[in-house]
């Protein structure tokens, strides 16, 4: 369904909803699953994102995300000087990834305190998004609304203790996700809700000894 | 959201209410939100695009590859042309303002996108002060033009990669038009008749940026684009109607889009893009750009 707030907006940084705000909004989602500011990040950019992307800031914007800026954050323009500056060490380069991969594909390798995760995204357009892969799982996050995501042990019942973890909280799940790379392996549980959980709900979550790792994604829009 | 703008236009009669206060409605029912924060929103938006046209009026932006940027207050000051005394021209120079802000990395609105994005805020704005009319009037109005926005989205597409740039300026044009006539006090029907005037003239228009960039021509289509839009405001509140409806014009745009050829559907593979010219400049702006940031 259409939103007419959808239509006019977003605010942003120009010059491109797909090129910029959806590229900064890839960023952003990198950032809070890896935990905070990465010091470390390599950027690969696929398709249009690596043949146009420069010109619209693509680079910049992706960065500016890392860092926390949200698409209508005006230091996007200077976000490549912020990142020298702060000494962080964010490296772009040209990819050529899957013939199926959407045009304005990146992969971003991201470490934070020693934790590191591989997200594979596109920008759909009009600034919205999609995470496509998280870590080799494949996933499909939007950053539409409050997200939880996590890996655990693949065991009987562990769908049933979190959804009733977040009842506890009286927070409507709007959308659950599971998804594994082989029958018994670890699975990834991507969590979409009405609210957004409260640090100590995340908190019992992670401390699940099942949980391998959890993370609570804010709405970025989109 | 409405899918066909007939729809919107025959629920609006026969509540006697605008076309905006149906969409709001629509939006408070869909979204599950107050019709208070929706207006809140919209307000919002509306700051953003006074302050995009006051910053790019400034003279001193320029895009990262050099191509646009100054021209907005080369319109503002120029007394030359026909038109200058007149709220058109005006209105010229805000599309360009807006537009010149986007490609400087600006915070503007997307209305419907980033590339069409100077086309709304010109023609609301400028006709809105040409006439004294307060911002609660243009706010409903920025709910009219959603409303058109979202019928278009629904219908046809509002992405150049994919119905070229009657798809952006041209639907940018379509929804100021049908929103500008609602607020200057045409009905519904004169709304349906304006967006299907101003469409009409907008189709078949092809997507071509150099290098890929939203800068050029995209820059100069956003003041066309606005002045299309004021001949079918001034059409339409007039009286003139256009024969074949308003949902067959927008899905005549989806149609054409949809067989566009795909050098331009935003691809720098046709058009203006391909020319000896463009891709000189692409060329060597590009390799510009590329020093200026590593």
């Amino acid at each position: 369904m259409v939103s007419i707030l959808d239509i006019i907006g977003p605010i942003m940084v120009g010059p491109s909803s797909s090129h910029t705000a959806g590229a900064c909004r890839l960023g952003l989602l990198t950032r809070m699953l890896v935990g905070g500011t990465p010091q470390r990040a390599r950027i690969e950019l696929h398709g249009s994102f690596a043949r146009t992307g420069e010109g619209h800031g693509t680079d910049k914007a992706i960065a500016g995300g890392l860092l926390g800026m949200r698409p209508d954050d005006e230091r996007l323009r200077d976000a490549l000087d912020i990142m020298e500056r702060e000494g962080l060490d964010y490296a772009f380069e040209k990819t050529s990834l899957d013939d199926d991969a959407h045009p304005n594909t990146t992969r971003i390798t991201a470490m934070h305190d020693g934790f590191e995760v591989i997200v594979v995204g596109s920008s759909l357009g009009a600034g919205r998004i999609r995470l496509t892969e998280v870590d080799g799982f494949p996933v499909d996050i939007s950053g539409s609304l409050p997200t939880l995501v996590l890996v655990a042990e693949d065991r009987p019942g562990s769908v049933a203790r979190i959804a009733g973890l977040l009842a506890d909280e009286r927070i409507n799940l709007a959308t659950m996700r599971l998804t594994r790379k082989e029958r018994g392996g670890d699975a990834f549980m991507v969590i979409e809700l009405d609210d957004a959980p409260s640090v100590e709900a995340t908190t019992r979550i992670g401390a699940l000894d099942w949980v391998r790792w959890v993370r609570a994604l804010e709405k970025v829009g989109g | 959201m409405f899918r066909s703008l007939a729809d919107a236009i025959r629920a609006a009669e026969s509540r006697a209410a605008s076309l905006a206060d149906v969409a709001l409605d629509a939006e408070a029912k869909d979204q599950g939100r107050d019709r208070t924060d929706i207006r809140a929103a919209l307000e919002r938006a509306l700051r953003v695009m006074r302050g995009a046209v006051a910053r790019g009026m400034e003279g001193d932006l320029h895009s990262a590859s050099g191509l646009v940027g100054g021209d907005a207050a080369k319109m503002r000051a120029s007394r030359d042309g026909p038109l200058a005394t007149t709220a058109f021209h005006e209105i010229l120079a805000r599309a360009l303002a807006v537009q010149e802000v986007n490609a400087a990395m600006g915070v503007i609105v997307a209305a419907p996108t980033a590339g069409g994005a100077g086309v709304l805020p010109a023609v609301l704005t400028g006709l809105a002060d040409a006439r004294g009319i307060d911002d609660t009037r243009v706010v409903s109005a920025l709910a009219t033009a959603g409303l058109i926005g979202a019928v278009i989205a629904e219908r046809a597409s509002l992405s150049g990669a994919e119905g070229g740039c009657q798809a952006e300026t041209g639907a940018a044009a379509a929804m100021a038009a049908g929103s500008a006539v609602e607020m200057l006090g045409g009905t519904p029907s004169q709304v349906g008749h304006g967006v299907a005037l101003t469409m009409q003239g907008m189709l078949g228009l092809v997507c071509d940026p150099l290098g890929g960039l939203v800068e050029l021509p995209c820059v100069f289509r956003n003041a066309t684009g606005s002045a299309i839009a004021l001949a079918g405001i001034e059409m339409a509140l007039a009286g003139v109607t256009f024969a074949i409806p308003v949902d067959e014009v927008i899905d005549t745009m989806g149609e054409i889009g949809r067989t566009m050829d795909v050098r331009y559907r935003e691809t720098a593979g046709g058009g203006l893009a391909a020319t000896p010219t463009g891709r000189r400049l692409a060329r060597e702006r590009l390799v510009q750009i590329r020093r200026s940031t590593h």
